[in-house]
């Protein structure tokens, strides 16, 4: 019931209120519509058309068209996909991938989290404010700077490495000229890269949201625990950890989220989609459906693989944020 | 932002007892402060080297010892990125007048259509009320990658295929949720008693919404709107896939097309990056305050 009517007894508008109210049942409605019509269109019916698509060989724009007919192929194209081994390949990348990343950004995070929240208030703020650019800098602008950075001939990285003297370099990699080293031709190199990319731009993230519960610990709790003589150390397993076990939980997920699709940052360091050694599934289906020759539906089906795997995380992320939301 | 509390420090009545503790708290305070300068090189490096990158000479770029500042700064490659012909008839100017064109309207459909939303789920209580929200939840966490194709499909039937149109449809239902999920805060926190008085006072439904509400919750509005923003000012998926004609690429797809390939413009690249990055970053440290709190959803509070 709305909250319009719930105003001091003034006689005179008792009636029109009254009247309101009976028309307030239709309002929130109304009010929904325009984004219920939106996230119908532009999500829920692609999400529910994906799958329809899956089922379907589909290799022809014309066919998306509408201009001819859509073939019913049953379980074929996923049949195809689970019986390729490459697609385990793809499906053990991103997996590793994703598991890698979300380590390697809460790790950073929770300890550049930890940091801020020790440092005195100027030094706090100057890296903060730094924190916060990477941060903000577009996937894409970001991963074209790195990919400066590890330029074969000018960037940065390939210098320091000449700089080193060339015994050393040659002990260790058995090298001493870089020049024209090829950082992104082995999948692991370029791996490596990668998640330098992605946990660059998404520990900032975790930091922020770690200072941010931190500050909402009372510091008598730390107080406490260090007058009853715990180390710093047992400090941070015993009082801050649990205290900010709500926060982690969902950052966890979150981040398992965002690294299981990454695109932009790897469509801009791979040049394009044509590396399948180093194939995730997003960019796996983006492949399939849109290099020529299309396979529309292929990649339809290796959508909805990925999708299913995100619905199981997604599930543990709505139970999270409800459980803290108790309003549910 | 105000970030940081004083380090804990021992009370007053507890001075270090061994001798050297003064040293040892001193060398930890200098360790954690290094630990911060290693911190902020890290993360700020990268902009930092693109801004400085687009102001060196080439010269100075391919030298075979790079400076950490342009010796001679020059403006050369933003000039020539501004004023070339990338492809012919078409320059840099377009495809960012492309991009904030698409950004804009984007912003304003989907702050139209969140705060009505917003307002429904702030000031109402309704049967659907608590499935709608899971609903919102739910719905941002649906791999979008996964959606290009069934959304290239809807843009081919309705003769989408090579428009902006196309873009603004999809970026609005992107941003859609969270900026519900956002802007409901806001409206919550305008007082009630405010609209009460107002009705009483005879104020109609549409005047209690432009008068009163609108104007309290405008500050939100902007936040998320700067939100929805950055999602269709970055977004490069699906404007690769839905757009094929040069003349209306949008920045990103710009970039990948005519930089992100293997030749080495670094010049031009890093000064086409800083112009792509700047206005993201000045928004973006405008709102990012409520971005982590929109984001954790209630787990912070503080």
């Amino acid at each position: 019931m709305t909250a319009l009517t719930e105003g001091p007894q003034a006689g005179v508008a008792q009636q029109t209120l009254a009247r309101r109210r009976r028309r307030a049942d239709r309002l929130p409605y109304l009010l929904l519509l325009p984004c219920l019509v939106t996230i119908g269109v532009l999500l829920l019916w692609p999400l529910g058309q994906v799958v329809v698509m899956s089922f379907h060989r589909l290799d022809n724009v014309r066919q998306l068209r509408g201009d001819r007919e859509w073939p019913w192929v049953g379980l074929d194209n996923y049949a195809q996909i689970l019986g390729d081994p490459f697609f385990w390949t793809v499906l053990r990348n991103t997996v590793l991938f994703a598991v890698a990343n979300v380590a390697l950004t809460m790790i950073l995070g929770t300890l550049v989290g930890l940091l801020l929240d020790r440092l005195g208030r100027r030094m706090a703020a100057f890296v903060a404010s730094c924190v916060m650019l990477a941060w903000a800098t577009p996937a894409l602008t970001g991963t074209i700077v790195w990919k400066w950075i590890f330029d074969d001939t000018s960037g940065l990285v390939t210098w320091a490495f000449n700089a080193l003297p060339d015994g050393l370099s040659v002990a260790l990699f058995g090298r001493s000229d870089w020049t024209g080293y090829g950082w992104f031709n082995s999948p692991l190199l370029f791996f490596a890269i990668l998640t330098l990319v992605v946990v660059w731009h998404s520990f900032p993230f975790v930091a922020v949201s770690v200072l941010a519960g931190l500050k909402s610990v009372p510091s008598e709790l730390h107080e406490a625990a260090r007058v009853d003589g715990a180390g710093p150390w047992r400090v941070f397993w015993r009082v801050t950890v649990p205290l900010l076990r709500p926060v982690f939980g969902i950052l966890v997920v979150l981040s398992t989220i965002w690294d299981f699709k990454v695109f932009t940052q790897y469509y801009a360091l791979a040049g394009g989609t044509q590396d399948r050694p180093t194939f995730m599934l997003s960019v796996y289906a983006y492949a399939e459906a849109f290099s020529p020759p299309p396979k529309y539906g292929l990649g339809a089906a290796i959508a909805v693989v990925l999708t299913l795997i995100l619905l199981v995380v997604t599930g543990m992320y709505v139970r999270l944020v409800l459980r803290q939301e108790g309003e549910a | 932002m105000s970030v940081g509390r004083a380090p804990i420090r021992g009370g007053a009545g507890r001075a270090p007892t061994r001798a050297g503790g003064r040293g040892r708290r001193q060398a930890r305070r200098l360790a954690l402060n290094g630990a911060g300068l290693l911190v902020a090189l890290f993360a700020a490096f990268p902009v930092y080297w693109m801004i400085t990158t687009s102001l060196k000479p080439s010269g100075e770029i391919f030298a075979s010892t790079p400076r950490p500042l342009p010796a001679e700064p020059t403006l050369a490659h933003y000039r020539q990125i501004l004023t070339g012909n990338l492809i012919p008839g078409v320059t840099f100017a377009d495809f960012f007048l492309n991009s904030v064109l698409v950004a804009v309207t984007t912003v304003l459909l989907s702050g139209l259509v969140a705060l009505l939303a917003a307002t429904a789920v702030a000031r109402f209580r309704f049967k659907l009320r608590t499935s709608f929200l899971i609903m919102l939840l739910v719905v941002q966490m649906i791999p979008l990658e996964a959606l290009v194709i069934p959304l290239f499909l809807m843009i081919q039937r309705l003769g989408l295929y090579n428009t902006l149109p196309s873009l603004i449809l999809t970026y609005l239902g992107f941003s859609l949720p969270f900026a519900i999920w956002m802007l409901r805060g806001f409206v919550a926190a305008v007082p009630r008693e405010l609209e009460e008085a107002a009705a009483i006072d005879g104020a109609s439904r549409a005047q209690i919404f432009r008068r009163i509400l609108f104007p309290l919750v405008a500050p939100g509005l902007v936040a998320t709107s700067i939100f929805s923003f950055i999602i269709a000012w970055n977004e490069l998926i699906f404007a690769l896939t839905f757009i094929n004609r040069q003349d209306r690429y949008t920045l990103p797809v710009a970039m990948t097309f005519f930089f992100g390939r293997d030749d080495t413009a670094w010049g031009p690249v890093m000064a086409a990056s800083t112009l792509f990055t700047l206005p993201v970053i000045v928004f973006f440290l405008l709102v990012q305050r409520r971005m982590v709190a929109g984001l954790v959803a209630g787990a912070v509070k503080g």
